[in-house]
C-alpha cells in the first residue's frame, strides 16, 4: 500500500529588509531594493546641482555614465522635519539615490500587511505595505514611489536645460578666449 | 398583532464623544478596546492619526471628533473598532471615544435627503433624539480621493 506523500509544511516566507532612519522616523526597505549603500560625503564631488521647478526634494544629480540618478531628499519627500542626510542608498531599477540620516538594522521580515485602504493619497506610492516588528509597525516603503513619472519628466527637462546652459557657457568662454 | 411587534428593533452602539452620543450599527462594530499605543508614520491622508496593533492586524486609527464637534478631542477612553466598507472589502477602522459605550436596541428612522452625509438615520433614546452615523461617509477612504477629484475637474460656475 502507498501512503500519500506528506505535504510539506510551507515554509513561511520571509524577506530581508533594511530598517533605516529619516529626520527620526523609522522605515523599511526591502534590500534586495538596495544596489548600493553610500556615505553622502563621497558623493559630493561627483553630485550636480539641478533644480527642477515645483520639486523641491531633488536638489542633485549623480552621473553615471549616461544614467542619472536623482538625489531624492527623504526628510522632504516624507514632509518630515528636514535633515541633512547622512547616507545615500542608491535604489536598484530605479533612477533614485535616497538620502537619509543612516541605518538602524538588517532583519526579516515574515509578513508584510497592505496599507489599510484608509490611506487613500499619496502614502499608497510611497509604501508598499506596513509590518509588525518587536511590537512596533514600521512602513515599508516602494522604491519607485520616491519619483512619479512626472517628477522624472520634469527633473529630466532640468537636467537638459542645465546641459544646454553648461555648454552654452563653454562656447563663450572658448569664444572669448 | 399589537404594536410593538411591528417595530423593526435594532441593536446599535451608542458612544460618546465629549458631551454627545451618537450611535453605530451593533452590525457594524467589532469590538471595544482600551488605548493603546498608536504608530505613527507619514502619510498625506486628513484624519488619520496612525494604527494601532489589535491580534495581529494592523488598524488604522481615524479621529472623527472634528467632523462631529467641530474640535479635535485629545483624551480617549476607549477605541470602537468598527468594520469599514470599501466596495467590497471590508476592513477594520479604529474610532477614538471619550466615554463608555452602551448596547441598545431601538427603532432607526431612515436619513432624509437633507441630513449630512454622515448621518444614516435618528433613533431616540432616553428621551435624546441621537444621530447613527454612517463610517463610510466619516472615516476616509478611496471613494472621498475620486470625489474630491471630480470637485477639482468640475468648471467654475461663472456670475
Amino acid at each position: 500500500m502507498r501512503l500519500a506523500t506528506p505535504a510539506k509544511a510551507n515554509p513561511a516566507k520571509t524577506e530581508q529588509i533594511i530598517l533605516f532612519r529619516v529626520s527620526g522616523q523609522l522605515f523599511a526597505i526591502s534590500s534586495a531594493s538596495v544596489q548600493e549603500v553610500r556615505s553622502a560625503d563621497s558623493m559630493s564631488g561627483g553630485a550636480t546641482e539641478i533644480s527642477a521647478p515645483g520639486l523641491r526634494k531633488v536638489r542633485h544629480v549623480l552621473r553615471r555614465g549616461d544614467r542619472s540618478l536623482f538625489i531624492v531628499n527623504g526628510a522632504m519627500h516624507f514632509g518630515l522635519h528636514v535633515t541633512e542626510g547622512a547616507q545615500l542608498f542608491v535604489l536598484r531599477k530605479t533612477r533614485t539615490a535616497l538620502l537619509i540620516d543612516g541605518i538602524e538594522k538588517m532583519t526579516t521580515m515574515s509578513r508584510l500587511q497592505a496599507l489599510p485602504l484608509s490611506f487613500c493619497h499619496e502614502e499608497r506610492q510611497w509604501y508598499r505595505g506596513l509590518t509588525a516588528l518587536d511590537q512596533t509597525v514600521v512602513p515599508v516603503v516602494h522604491p519607485e514611489g520616491f519619483l512619479s513619472p512626472e517628477e522624472l519628466a520634469l527633473l529630466d527637462a532640468a537636467l537638459l536645460q542645465a546641459d544646454k546652459t553648461a555648454s552654452e557657457d563653454l562656447e563663450g568662454t572658448n569664444a572669448a578666449q | 398583532m399589537t404594536v410593538s411587534t411591528e417595530l423593526e428593533l435594532q441593536s446599535f452602539v451608542l458612544l460618546r464623544l465629549a458631551e454627545r452620543r451618537f450611535a453605530v450599527s451593533a452590525n457594524q462594530i467589532a469590538e471595544l478596546v482600551a488605548p493603546s499605543r498608536v504608530f505613527r508614520f507619514p502619510h498625506r491622508t486628513p484624519k488619520l492619526e496612525g494604527v494601532i496593533l489589535r491580534r495581529g492586524r494592523i488598524v488604522p486609527v481615524c479621529d472623527v471628533s472634528e467632523m462631529l464637534l467641530g474640535k479635535r478631542l485629545t483624551s480617549r477612553r476607549f477605541y470602537l473598532i468598527a468594520v469599514r466598507n470599501y466596495g467590497a472589502q471590508r476592513e477594520w477602522v479604529a474610532v477614538p471615544v471619550t466615554g463608555e459605550c452602551e448596547l441598545i436596541k431601538a427603532e432607526m428612522m431612515a436619513a432624509v435627503e437633507s441630513d449630512a452625509p454622515h448621518v444614516a438615520g435618528w433613533l431616540s433614546h432616553d428621551g435624546d433624539v441621537i444621530e447613527v452615523l454612517n463610517l463610510d461617509a466619516i472615516t476616509p477612504g478611496p471613494e472621498h480621493v475620486r470625489a474630491e477629484a471630480a470637485a477639482r475637474q468640475r468648471p467654475e460656475a461663472r456670475p
